[in-house]
């Protein structure tokens, strides 16, 4: 059956979709890359869309579906390289992708998978204030 | 005469075919030189249509029809099926209705992304949706 190739790059690893994907071949990517993040202890995912010219509901809504999944796998999904009339298309169809992170670039989404997780939860001064005062 | 005032048409009766559609859409597209953001707009709405088309009507096709209504030129692109039809056309236009417990985002997507959609069905006999997409001048 056809497949798109997953790579392993240090914790994370790393898909680029490089062809227009029927339904089915998205589906596989799916379930390979659930079972990619298991056999590899994966930390981060990053699949690289530069290369797609359109996502539709279908393609959104399977990369939110792996996004959800290695999340509950402890593993972070980053999407990159979307093009802005595909950003655009997807807002006027009303998918939003929410809880998919993205980074304009592979560069960029190696680092944001090289930050801390939780950065966004440490408790800033102005928190800490206020559990002081209580 | 350039080679897009040629009809165009494409069975729609397995996955592959939706891809099928989109490649055809795109080739039109880009021979009526729509602009990027129009091109991933109308083939966005076809690989929507063409979904449907498969999954709800059962299988059908597409044509693809060079249109113009001078100075503006585009493209007409018809879904047809003769699969189960829609009894109640406002409903299914909603966002988030679905009878596959899918996310209802395609026929109200599609019409927002294309300038003009119209949709007509007849329950028992089948469906039939337009799409006109006007090169923005
Ligand atoms: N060609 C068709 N034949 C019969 N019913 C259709 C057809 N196209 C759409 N429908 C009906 O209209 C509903 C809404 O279609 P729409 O494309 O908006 O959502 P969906 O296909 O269910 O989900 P999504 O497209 O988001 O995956 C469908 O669930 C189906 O009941
Ligand atoms: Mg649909």
């Amino acid at each position: 059956m056809e497949r798109i190739p997953i790579l392993k790059i240090g914790h994370n690893l790393l898909v680029s979709i490089q062809v227009d994907m029927h339904d089915q071949l998205a589906l596989n990517l799916q379930d390979d890359l659930a079972n990619a993040i298991a056999r590899h202890h994966a930390r981060g995912v990053i699949i690289d869309i530069t290369a797609l010219d359109i996502v539709d509901s279908f393609i959104g809504r399977t990369l939110a579906a792996i996004a959800k999944v290695a999340r509950i796998m402890d593993c972070r999904t980053v999407i990159v390289g979307m093009r802005p009339a595909v950003a655009i298309t997807l807002v006027e169809l009303g998918m939003t992708l929410p809880g998919i992170q993205t980074a304009l670039d592979l560069e960029k989404g190696m680092q944001l998978l090289a930050a801390p997780a939780e950065r966004h939860r440490a408790p800033r001064p102005a928190a800490d204030e206020r559990l002081h005062r209580r | 005469m350039n080679g897009s005032t040629v009809a165009d048409r494409i069975a729609i009766a397995t996955e592959p075919d939706i891809v099928a559609a989109r490649s055809a859409a795109r080739r039109h597209a880009e021979i009526l030189r729509f602009s990027v953001v129009d091109t991933t707009r109308l083939i966005t709405a076809v690989s929507e249509i063409a979904r449907n088309t498969l999954i709800h009507g059962g299988g059908g096709s597409m044509t693809i029809v060079p249109v113009s209504r001078p100075p503006h030129a585009g493209l007409k692109i018809v879904f047809r099926d003769e699969g189960p039809g829609i009894a109640d056309i406002a409903q299914a236009m909603r966002d988030g209705f679905s009878t596959a417990r899918s996310l209802g985002m395609g026929l109200g997507g599609a019409q927002r992304l294309v300038s003009e959609f119209e949709i007509t069905s007849t329950p028992g006999r089948g469906t039939t949706v337009t799409l006109i997409h006007w090169k923005r001048t």
